[in-house]
């Protein structure tokens, strides 16, 4: 019965994303008006997927990421339009309530600092076991016993006797484990690292990144890194999204943004990567000027102050995303203009 | 941590010794000392009778030789003979000594209880009327004088009211075994505790609230929010125990001033105390037991303050570590 009355069947997307964002807008109630802080930002992150998110500081990555989480600082910051999907749940309609529930469970996020990240107070090990606690809830020894098997598995030497440390009494690198461990506790679908790596040393870095990606491959969840470091995205992305300015200003598979970076902006990050290949004569390209404050936004496209072939139109208007070829797109009038020939190699 | 208390509590005689030093000099310095008190009052002025007794007190003796002397009975626990009273220092100090400890310990508890739990909702609900309100009470109580407080307490629940006695320590001739008697000093403590309380409440409300709302901006909320806690939650597993290190510091500072905080309120309510004891000591040149109460109560400083390094220890393990 039930079959026959179905409708029609419709052909299924490809690869049904496991979060979907879509047009959020994230506004900053200010004194000096109200300023769109994230704009019209889209994304969708497949299970088993890495998207990184770059930009500059002040680009409006991390500000997305909260708004994620819903842990945006309220005020003066709040989301006012668009959707965060995550399995199909509209978590911008969540109650704090309902909410409260996703994060840490379905939605984690693992931040930049993780000497600060840590309550210097409580042991490291309690602190595992408070979020298995809030979940998932169980006796107190199998909880500890849990939360050690999660320390061996972010691969803290020692585990039983780092229990009962405090985050003082551990390094950088850590903690970070620590914070991982927490993130993970309760499996969650999509996790969101805010500059994981940004505060440790290169040698540490690398090994968090493994990490991570070891328990991406373990788990299938899909993973957001959001960072500033085109290393970090080279080695674990799979799809790279770039910021500027509140909006996305270009986005792609890695292979295809690293091999023909489209937008100026793209460009200019790739050109101030430090590499050994590239830059024999030491000095870096930087791209010219700063990020504009977003309270005084140039008028038309927000990096034509600082974009070398900006020509009068820039000035005029806003570029839209476009999309020059599958699964890419980008906001830019001068690719726009020439297609996709501008975009050459880096260097070239 | 029991090498670092016992050198805490080794840091205490030599303070205490510090003190006796320094009081005992300051009372050689200055004009006049209780045999003229005495004489005077007594109207005794044979030069040979006052010769003796100032023989008789060990006032004849070099200044350091009383002051060796003074030091060895500190130390066996004899602090001297009040003649006014016609009893041993000890004895008068014990007299006055628990009322006015009972005294501070209840208003300090108060102003703990009260001033901690307004200065966490304040926080928790800043900018609110909340807030606004929480801010208004604890500048009004900490601007009106303790004194102007108490007889206004006093009006309304003893005169208009008449739940509460006006003042005293005991109903005379109540003696219902020892619940009676400490329902009966309950009874009385009620209205010089809260004048007191309401008062200190009002420190410990801005300091806890200013500490709540800077720990409140530290990443590690951000991470117990990340993690799913209830707001409840964050407030009380991760802000709270944090923010609490300045109201501990604040009660070390007020603890040290148990013996002589309270001589207003005291008075006010006509509560037996150590205040009075020791400013009627100081006009009659009663200098044992002068020195006797600032020996005493340097001796409950430097024990408070051990104390709050304890707590400290406690709440925060960074501290432990060092």
């Amino acid at each position: 019965m039930a079959l026959i009355d179905a409708p029609p069947l419709t052909p299924l997307p490809p690869a049904p994303a496991l979060l979907s964002v879509s047009d959020l807008e994230v506004t900053l109630f200010t004194r000096a008006g109200q300023l769109k802080a994230v704009d019209r930002l889209s994304l969708e992150v497949a299970a088993g997927e890495t998207l990184a998110i770059v930009g500059e500081s002040g680009c409006g990555k991390s500000i997305s990421a909260l708004a994620l989480m819903r842990l945006l600082p309220e005020p003066p910051a709040k989301i006012t339009g668009g959707s965060v999907r995550l399995a199909g749940r509209d978590l911008t309609r969540l109650s704090e309530g309902e909410m409260q529930r996703v994060r840490g469970k379905d939605l984690a996020m693992i931040f930049q600092d993780p000497m600060s990240a840590l309550n210097p107070v409580l042991t490291v090990g309690r602190q595992i076991v408070e979020v298995i606690a809030r979940h998932d809830p169980a006796s107190h020894r199998a909880m500890q016993a849990r939360a050690l098997e999660l320390m061996r598995k972010v691969r803290i030497p020692d585990a039983e006797r780092r229990f009962n440390d405090y985050p003082h009494q551990l390094s950088g690198g850590m903690n970070q484990r620590i914070v991982i461990a927490m993130a993970i506790a309760c499996q969650p679908k999509v996790l969101v690292a805010d500059e994981p790596t940004t505060a440790l040393d290169v040698t540490i870095q690398a090994q968090i990144l493994d990490l991570m990606k070891e328990l991406q491959a373990e788990t299938g969840m899909g993973l957001i890194i959001i960072t500033h470091d085109l290393g970090v995205v080279a080695e674990t992305a799979d799809r790279v999204l770039v910021m500027y300015a509140g909006r996305k200003v270009e986005d792609g598979t890695v292979d295809a943004v690293f091999d023909r970076p489209l937008h100026p902006y793209t460009r200019g990050l790739m050109g101030a990567t430090p590499s050994a290949t590239l830059q024999p004569h030491g000095r870096l390209a930087e791209i010219p000027g700063s990020v504009p404050a977003l309270a005084d936004l140039p008028a038309g496209c927000a990096f034509n102050n600082r974009c070398p072939i900006a020509f009068a139109r820039c000035f005029a208007e806003r570029p839209g995303l476009t999309m020059p070829a599958p699964a890419r797109s980008v906001a830019c009038f001068a690719v726009e203009q020439e297609g996709v020939r501008h975009g050459d190699p880096v260097g070239a | 941590m029991r090498r670092i208390l016992l050198r805490r509590f080794a840091q205490i005689i030599p303070l205490i010794l510090g003190v006796i030093v320094l009081n005992f000099a300051l009372i050689q310095m200055s004009p006049g000392s209780f045999l003229d008190v005495m004489t005077a009052e007594q109207q005794v002025s044979d030069p040979a009778m006052i010769e003796r007794m100032r023989v008789l007190y060990g006032m004849d003796k070099p200044v350091i030789i009383q002051l060796l002397k003074y030091i060895w009975s500190v130390l066996t626990l004899d602090f001297g003979y009040s003649y006014r009273q016609n009893e041993t220092v000890l004895a008068v100090i014990m007299q006055a000594l628990p009322a006015t400890v009972i005294l501070m310990l209840a208003s300090i508890a108060i102003a703990l209880l009260v001033g901690v739990l307004a200065g966490v909702v304040a926080a928790v609900k800043v900018n609110t009327l909340w807030d606004n309100l929480i801010s208004v009470g604890a500048v009004f109580f900490f601007a009106a004088p303790t004194f102007w407080l108490g007889i206004m307490l006093m009006i309304v629940f003893s005169v208009r009211l008449g739940w509460l006695p006006v003042g005293g320590m005991r109903d005379i001739g109540v003696d219902h075994g020892v619940i009676g008697i400490a329902l009966d000093v309950m009874r009385h403590l009620a209205l010089p505790a809260l004048s007191l309380g309401l008062f200190y409440a009002a420190m410990y409300t801005r300091v806890m609230r200013a500490s709540m709302l800077e720990v409140f901006r530290h990443d590690f909320v951000r991470t117990a929010r990340a993690k799913g806690l209830s707001g409840a939650q964050v407030v009380v597993r991760h802000v709270f125990r944090n923010a609490l290190l300045p109201v501990v510091t604040l009660l070390g500072l007020q603890l040290g001033t148990v013996l002589g905080g309270s001589v207003v309120i005291e008075t006010v309510f006509s509560w037996p105390d150590i205040g009075s004891l020791m400013l009627d000591s100081v006009m009659s040149r009663n200098y044992p037991v002068v020195l006797g109460v600032l020996v005493l109560s340097s001796l409950i400083v430097a024990v408070a303050n051990a104390l709050v390094d304890i707590a400290y220890f406690r709440l925060d393990p960074r501290i432990r570590a060092r």
